[in-house]
């Protein structure tokens, strides 16, 4: 089964188009990694996805239900974990993940749970006590990826998760993520292209509202007859723009 | 029921915030001991406690505009809300997880002020009750005015609006500090046509049990406590929008 099927998904902005008559399909366990220069019409996809934004004409179908018709049903099956770290400072990191659970509905049993499953796979227990607000830049990202998780998505949206992190930080937080490869559906908008070559099964890449080119790394650098993946992005993302 | 679970969160952001602490109850405290003592020593009838009492916790009340402001828009800025809006979450449950536990805040808040007046000489009375009850109407208009410039503004203009102005402008215009009819003119008119004015005789009539006074006040009030929340609701369903 696909996990993300958009039928001329189209999002207008007065008289910009966001995006233009997507047709995208991702399949269930994949890890899809959406690329994109500034403007390119990522953020809007994933906010059409995730149902932030309706679409202005078109559809998209995750997981048979539609983000038109039902947007209530598609929230149940996702969780995004934005760009900016999307805690609440005061809380603790144990209290923040509680919160999340009780508004996924968790019973108090079920929730310690996952708060465990979850503490565990994040290496999260030395700081459960601290206000998340204290955390590192890394520690934050950490705890933004489990409080999404924690309401156990079936498909889960990733907006540059390793942004500003140092490289030790990026590269335990890459080992995260890959972890999730097959157990669950993940979409990660990246602007770095190593990110994307080594976490992602397969590649978009979208420019003007469209999308460019959709394939393995390896598939995209024969393509465009590129030797690296940086290479192929920028020569699929300067000839959107001709 | 989802709203308990950002009320709950509403409710220890709020008193976590050792900022929070310092200016709704710190400063409040200190002006009403300020005060009392200049009072002891110059006495003037406005400074006198049994009117001094009841307008110091409305003054304290309208820095919830303050707190409330800020959590909505730090909320908004770190994209708390963006994360929660991917959830089935509905819009009332936003906003009575905002406004709800504000609510009981303020009431404590109220609570000491009254309290640290009796310490400085106010009587009790069981017409404190009252006041607190009727302190309700007049928390919602400062809670909803946060929760309208909190869609709306962003943390450092929340400050200067919030913080600075409307606390500023309130409290000239409450007849707290001075009377407002020895101004006279437009400015008493002004006075008398917004809410804050009216908060502050509505406390100064229930503590001393001046009951026929009450009802002109209280529809003042309650009158910009319905139209308030009704601005914050579209305010926050038009940022929710936007999003």
């Amino acid at each position: 089964m696909n996990a993300i099927e958009t039928k001329a998904l189209t999002k207008q902005y007065k008289d910009v188009t966001a995006v233009n008559n997507l047709e995208l399909t991702v399949r269930e366990g994949e890890l899809f990694a959406l690329l994109g220069v500034n403007g390119a019409g990522k953020t809007t996809t994933i906010k059409m996805l995730s149902c932030l934004t309706k679409p202005t004409s078109g559809d998209a179908i995750l997981l048979g239900k539609s983000v038109t018709g039902e947007p209530e049903a598609v929230k149940r099956l996702i969780a995004v974990s934005p760009q900016e770290t999307a805690v609440a400072p005061k809380l603790t990191v144990r209290e923040n993940l509680e919160m999340m659970a009780e508004i996924a509905d968790c019973d108090k049993t079920e929730g310690k749970a996952r708060i465990q499953r979850l503490s565990e796979a994040f290496g999260l227990e030395p700081v459960m006590k601290k206000p998340a607000g204290k955390l590192s830049g890394g520690w934050q990202r950490r705890l933004s990826i489990a409080l999404a998780l924690i309401i156990e998505p079936k498909i889960l949206f990733l907006d540059e998760p390793t942004l500003g992190l140092d490289v030790l930080a990026r590269s335990e937080l890459w080992e995260v993520i890959r972890d999730l490869k097959g157990k669950i559906t993940v979409i990660l908008t990246t602007h770095y292209m190593e990110e994307a070559e080594a976490l992602s099964d397969r590649i978009g890449v979208m420019g003007a509202g469209h999308l460019l080119c959709v394939g393995t790394a390896e598939e995209l650098k024969a393509q465009t007859g590129k030797e690296t993946l940086e290479e192929a992005f920028i020569a699929l993302a300067k000839g959107a723009r001709k | 029921m989802k709203f308990t679970v950002l009320g709950k969160r509403t409710w220890k952001e709020t008193l976590r915030d050792p900022l929070n602490l310092a200016f709704g109850l710190g400063f409040p405290l200190v002006i009403l001991g300020l005060l009392s003592a200049i009072q002891a020593n110059v006495p003037v009838e406005l400074f006198r406690i049994e009117q001094l009492g009841p307008g110091v916790t409305v003054f304290g009340l309208s820095f919830m505009t303050l707190f409330s402001a800020l959590l909505v828009s730090k909320d908004r800025t770190s994209a708390l809300l963006l994360r929660l809006y991917t959830t089935p979450l509905r819009p009332a449950d936003y906003i009575l997880g905002y406004l709800l536990p504000m609510i009981p805040i303020a009431l404590l808040q109220t609570g000491v002020c009254y309290g640290f007046a009796m310490l400085l000489g106010l009587k009790w009375t069981v017409r404190i009750l009252l006041c607190l009850a009727l302190s309700i109407p007049t928390a919602i208009i400062f809670i909803t005015m946060g929760l309208f410039f909190g869609s709306l503004l962003n943390d450092k203009q929340v400050g200067g609006v919030c913080g600075a102005l409307l606390t500023n402008l309130s409290a000239w215009l409450s007849g707290i500090w001075f009377d407002v009819a020895l101004v006279g003119g437009a400015f008493k008119k002004l006075a008398a046509l917004l809410p804050f004015w009216h908060g502050v005789e509505l406390q100064r009539a229930a503590y001393a049990g001046n009951y026929a006074a009450i009802p002109s006040h209280l529809w003042w009030v309650l009158g910009y406590a319905v139209a308030l929340t009704a601005l914050a609701v579209w305010a926050f369903l038009h940022q929710m929008k936007k999003n």
